[in-house]
């Protein structure tokens, strides 16, 4: 549905984005994600014909975002960072004139408006003017902007901004609901969000992509090692010494609290069976055994803030992602 | 109903929302009767002078005397009052992020900037229009010539459209709506004093083109009661350049 080959955007000197490609297939859930200044933005003005891309194609819904900027247009919802509402029209008046700006009229306007504003919850608050709605409000009148034509494609740059917390989970829920009827690209900084709502996750940093996958497998990829959590109601001083001795165990790392343990594992290898073994043969009172994953909050940051560690990792990980995009 | 209409309707509710369109409206009512009065009293004076010294009814030229230098003022009162009309078309949008939102809509530029300008240029011929109270209620108590009263509200209208346009396009240069208030304001008096940079090279080929830059000429004929070709050409084609630079700037954001 999205196709972005190699676009790159340069403002005078400055390199905004460099060669980003990636694609998300029909009834995808997409996240990019980033730290401020990453790219995540000028990728998604690129995408919605806001402005062109210095070099590279972007096609979406098998239009090109140069050539054909009206088709690709049509094609799109498009939440910005700043809902983009008129303070001095009420809700329903400005999603008339969006409404009318997509060429809607009539009926197919009226059950498109009645649909979006009652998805938002807008109907409370429907003949306000907008110059008088919280924050909250403003920003799902700007996605009811973007989803009142039911596009295929919905861009959404930060959406959950500026909500309450029961709203974000009620708009987490609407975008998943979206899922496979439409193909979203949601940009955020919640990670939580990206797990909690996404398919796949783009990550990217400085204007190039940095990781691109699920979110578990993005952790799975960066892990190091297999970690495991091992809770033991007593544990003599042999145990550390014992747990060492399995075949496959790197590191015991004492935890917090008496009797918990931080076990690393050879990568690729699932010791939790040898380790109750253990445990059981030797009386220990096994209470809990568990994986430990990497969050999706770890693998950011690692991506993003260690320097070192990105451009090394960068390599690689930009050469899985593009033959990803080409299976994708 | 088609874009440009949906921009048009939208742009006049907002207008008639926000203060604008009834200060500005206020102030330009209010300075065309003034000056109404202020002119048909002075002609009443005068047709009092000219009785006392011929003795008998003097007849008066309310044409000459009224109209022509009512519509001659107006123009220094278009200068200062339609940059505020347009000041915020583009500039606003910029400032609040909707711009954005315009440019990623199914719209051609050109409804953008078509639909922007007649939605002013609407307000103020409904001003304009109001206006037309003056000579109705004059011709109640006295005898002039429609023909050159028509002829100065079609230059009113002509220099309006002018100006509108080169507010349009002040607006869109930047987001700061003081700051396109003030460029069009420079820009209508540079237009305006060209005439008399014009006029300093005298009846040459140079001095006729200087001139013809300059609105002055152009609608001084038209207020004076002659309708020329070559003044409504000038009136179109700037027109049409102004929307274009419009267009362009509007259009050039998105390669920035």
């Amino acid at each position: 549905m999205i196709d972005v080959h190699n676009i790159t955007k340069r403002y005078g000197h400055h390199t905004a984005i460099d060669r980003v490609t990636f694609s998300v297939a029909k009834g995808e859930v997409l996240a990019f994600l980033g730290p401020n200044g990453a790219g995540k933005t000028t990728t998604m003005r690129i995408l919605t014909c806001f402005m062109p891309a210095t070099e590279g194609t972007a096609r979406v819904a098998g239009f090109d975002c140069t050539d054909q900027p009206l088709e690709v247009k049509r094609q799109i919802g498009y939440l910005p960072e700043t809902p983009p509402v008129y303070q001095e029209l009420t809700v329903t008046e400005y999603l008339t004139f969006v409404g009318q700006l997509r060429g809607m009229t009539g009926p197919k306007l009226t059950s498109a408006l009645d649909q979006s504003i009652g998805r938002l919850e807008l109907g409370t608050v429907r003949y306000r003017l907008i110059g008088n709605l919280s924050r909250g409000y403003r920003q799902r009148v700007g996605l009811a902007q973007a989803l009142l034509h039911d596009p295929p494609v919905l861009i959404l740059d930060e959406p959950t901004v500026g909500l309450d917390p029961k709203q974000i989970i009620e708009i987490r829920e609407l975008i998943k609901s979206l899922a496979g009827s439409h193909s979203v690209i949601l940009s955020t900084h919640i990670l939580p969000e990206a797990t909690a709502v996404c398919q796949r996750v783009v990550i990217i940093n400085k204007g190039r992509i940095v990781a691109e996958d699920t979110p578990e497998q993005l952790s799975a990829r960066l892990r190091q090692s297999e970690k495991v959590s091992l809770t033991l109601r007593s544990c003599p001083a042999d145990c550390e010494t014992k747990l060492r001795a399995i075949p496959g165990v790197l590191h015991v790392l004492p935890g917090q609290g008496g009797g918990t343990f931080l076990i690393e594992c050879e990568l690729g290898r699932d010791l939790r069976d040898e380790l109750a073994h253990v445990a059981v043969m030797n009386q220990w009172g096994l209470l809990e055994l568990r994986t430990v994953s990497m969050t999706l909050e770890d693998v950011f940051l690692q991506l993003t803030r260690h320097e070192d560690h990105a451009t090394e990792t960068t390599e690689a990980t930009v050469s899985l992602a593009s033959t990803d995009s080409k299976n994708g | 109903m088609a874009p440009v209409q949906a921009v048009i309707a939208k742009e006049l509710r907002v207008y008639f929302v926000s203060p604008i369109v009834y200060v500005v409206g206020a102030v330009f009512l209010l300075i065309f009767g003034l000056l109404s009065y202020l002119y048909v009293g002075f002609a009443g004076a005068q047709a009092i002078q000219l009785m006392q010294m011929q003795g008998g009814s003097a007849q008066i030229n309310l044409n000459d005397l009224v109209f022509r230098n009512l519509f001659a003022s107006m123009r220094i009162v278009l200068l200062i009052i339609l940059p505020i009309l347009t000041m915020r078309l583009f500039a606003e949008e910029r400032k609040l992020r909707t711009f954005e939102f315009l440019l990623t809509s199914p719209l051609r530029v050109n409804d953008i900037v078509v639909g922007k300008f007649i939605s002013v240029f609407v307000i103020y011929l409904g001003l304009v229009g109001l206006t037309t109270l003056v000579p109705t209620v004059l011709m109640l108590f006295s005898d002039f010539d429609w023909n050159p009263i028509w002829t100065g509200y079609l230059g009113m209208v002509l220099l309006g459209a002018l100006f509108l346009s080169v507010g349009l396009f002040a607006s869109a240069v930047t987001e700061n709506q003081i700051v396109a208030a003030f460029v069009s304001f420079g820009m209508l008096l540079t237009i305006w004093l060209i005439a008399g940079l014009g006029s300093l090279f005298g009846d040459t080929a140079a001095g006729h083109l200087i001139s013809y830059v300059s609105y002055m000429e152009h609608y001084e004929r038209l207020v004076r009661g002659l309708i020329d070709t070559s003044d409504l050409v000038y009136f179109g084609s700037g027109l049409v350049l102004m929307l274009f630079l419009t267009h362009r700037v509007v259009e050039s954001t998105r390669w920035k």
